[in-house]
């Protein structure tokens, strides 16, 4: 798929982040929002999937650490055909399959159960390390926040599979600066995590996480990379696509109201018209 | 004699075993039995006794450092690709530090992960109230998909150790760290979820997990002199619990003691009076750790002080005797 197709699929997987925590009245729309491109990519263009069988063993194996984004991954397995779209207006709703943060075994596609932060990498490692004493060929990806690395079990993960070499994950950290009480640096400082993480024998690459081509170049990348594995850091804008929540951390875990959400669709509305 | 017992339990020749050691040769075993079987410690193979997995499968043995939190979402992680793991640590780390890896990567997700908390309870000794795990039956009762298994004696610790390898849900597998009583024989049976009834009586029903089952019994043996006839139940499983045998004794026995080595709040014998009470209630008493937190001696010394022994159990039983 073309980076513009792919563009216009993160364009509608924004518009359906926006409708769905607008009606749940709950949810996390800003890093949902500045994640939608990479999904797209990561769902439509890079990984080994198949829709039809989402248990088919030798998939791909999309794990998803920080659970509160959960909107970009519901919207993106509709759009990409794990089930009908109409079913993304029950995010949060009593008997839906669509949890507040994601549950395994609800919901087809979703590879683990998350929500608790810094527990992504580690389920993620297992997997991985299951590959290699299985001779499987799967290859494991692992979206996590930058807020998630101030869990010190993110780093129990970090060095685990630095020792033993698991060349067969790429991990893709949302870089996006904000957390529940503010910016990441006031809150609990990360930098410099590319130094952190090659100190933990990991390969960094960073990316712009907006500029599609760089990061599905930096993804074939990282398949290709032997004997580590790969920390993607992706500088995203938090509630990108939407003017009035770009790069604000209010937006992190707050939904927009009616207006509020019908000003954000008329912008996206406006983005995808300049995509046509 | 009870065929279930071993013939020297009453004499002073009864063998001793930790059953940390009957987990270890239960690995092995399990090992040989299905290549999917992984065990995944925390810098402490040797305690937890699985480095006799280590030595026959090393490419199955996956050694975590002190990382208990990331061991236990490894193990999820594992669990979900079809492997069996095993993750060994002493209780109090496992599933003390790791609850919520535990909860959330192994309950809610419902994947066959098996772990091992050794050294729990205030036998531990020397090392002191840090090292004691007195609560972990607490934490891991009240976890849904959890089995919560706590072995009689080593025999025991290795038949629960197979079992849980077998069982396609999480288990909780609780051991002692001392050498205890071998109260079983290796074709005693074993099953999730059935209670024995090791000593049949009629005046009283003794309800006990763990090593503390030999003490219940030669408080029962002891009791015969004086006329007061006990039954003794190895209550093996807490999670799920046998109704029917616990509530069938005390029917006949019309009162309960439990005994475990854990806060009185909360463990076995929570479970055991939480079932009764909306059953069969009946006069009870608890035998355990009586909402303090340990200290270093001997754990001979240290069961004696907590209650946790002959006196305390036959203190309990001549009280709710009473209260019939």
């Amino acid at each position: 798929m073309a980076s513009k197709e792919l563009r216009k699929k993160a364009n509608l997987i924004r518009q359906d982040i926006i409708n769905m925590v607008a009606a749940a009245g709950s949810g996390h729309p800003a890093g949902a929002l500045g994640m939608a491109d990479i999904f797209a990519a990561l769902y439509f263009k890079i990984a080994k999937i198949n829709p039809k069988r989402p248990n088919w063993p030798d998939r791909d194996r999309i794990f998803l650490s920080n659970g509160h984004i959960c909107p970009v991954l519901y919207a993106t397995l509709a759009r990409r055909g794990y089930f009908k779209t109409e079913e993304l207006a029950t995010l949060r709703r009593l008997g839906s399959r669509l949890q507040g943060h994601p549950h395994r075994t609800a919901l087809p596609g979703v590879e683990n159960t998350s929500g608790p932060l810094g527990q992504g990498l580690g389920q993620a490692c297992g997997s991985a390390l299951a590959a290699r004493l299985n001779n499987k060929k799967y290859h494991v990806y692992c979206v996590m926040s930058d807020g998630e690395q101030d869990c010190g079990s993110t780093w129990e993960a970090a060095m685990f599979a630095g020792k033993n070499r698991l060349s067969n994950i790429t991990a893709i950290m949302d870089r996006n600066n904000i957390q529940i009480d503010g910016y990441t640096e006031d809150v609990m400082p990360l930098e410099p995590l590319r130094q952190k993480y090659e100190s933990f024998n990991w390969r960094v690459i960073e990316v712009d996480g907006h500029n599609l081509d760089e990061f599905i170049g930096a993804a074939n990348r990282a398949r290709k990379i032997e004997e580590k594995p790969v920390m993607i850091i992706a500088h995203t804008v938090p509630g990108k696509g939407v003017s009035f929540m770009e790069y604000d951390y209010r937006w992190h875990g707050k939904a927009p109201n009616g207006k509020e959400a019908k000003k954000a669709l008329k912008g996206l509305n406006a983005i995808m018209d300049k995509l046509k | 004699m009870n065929p279930r017992l071993n013939p020297k339990l009453y004499t002073k020749k009864v063998e001793l075993a930790a059953a940390r050691s009957g987990v270890g040769q239960g690995l092995v075993e399990a090992g040989k039995r299905d290549k999917n079987i992984v065990v995944l410690c925390a810098d402490l193979a040797e305690s937890t006794k699985t480095h006799l997995f280590a030595e026959k499968f090393p490419e199955r043995f996956i050694e975590c450092g002190v990382a208990e939190q990331n061991m236990m979402s490894l193990a999820a992680g594992l669990a979900r690709e079809g492997k069996i793991p095993f993750v060994a640590s002493y209780a109090v780390f496992s599933p003390g530090r790791n609850w919520d890896q535990l909860r959330t990567n192994v309950c809610y997700n419902n994947v066959p992960v098996k772990i091992v908390g050794s050294h729990a309870g205030i036998s531990v000794g020397a090392d002191g109230a840090t090292h004691q795990a007195l609560e972990d039956i607490a934490l891991c009762r009240v976890l849904p998909n959890l089995i919560v298994l706590i072995p009689c004696d080593a025999l025991e610790a290795k038949k629960a150790c197979l079992a849980a390898a077998k069982v396609k849900m999480p288990v909780y597998l609780r051991l002692t760290r001392p050498k205890t009583p071998i109260i079983t024989t290796p074709r005693s049976p074993f099953k999730i979820g059935k209670a024995q009834i090791l000593n049949p009586g009629k005046d009283a029903t003794v309800c006990a997990s763990g090593p503390l089952v030999y003490d219940s019994l030669m408080v029962a043996k002891k009791l015969k002199s004086e006329s007061i006839s006990v039954e003794v139940i190895n209550n093996h499983t807490i999670k799920p619990l046998d109704k029917k045998t616990i509530i069938s004794s005390v029917k006949k026995t019309g009162c309960l003691v439990t005994v475990e080595e854990h806060q009185i709040a909360g463990g076995a014998g929570s479970a055991v009076l939480e079932m009764l009470a909306e059953n069969f209630p009946i006069p009870a008493e608890r035998v355990g750790m009586p909402d303090a937190f340990g200290e270093s001696g001997e754990p001979r010394e240290l069961l004696e002080k907590y209650g946790l022994c002959c006196s305390g159990i036959e203190r309990a039983i001549k009280k709710v005797l009473k209260r019939k």
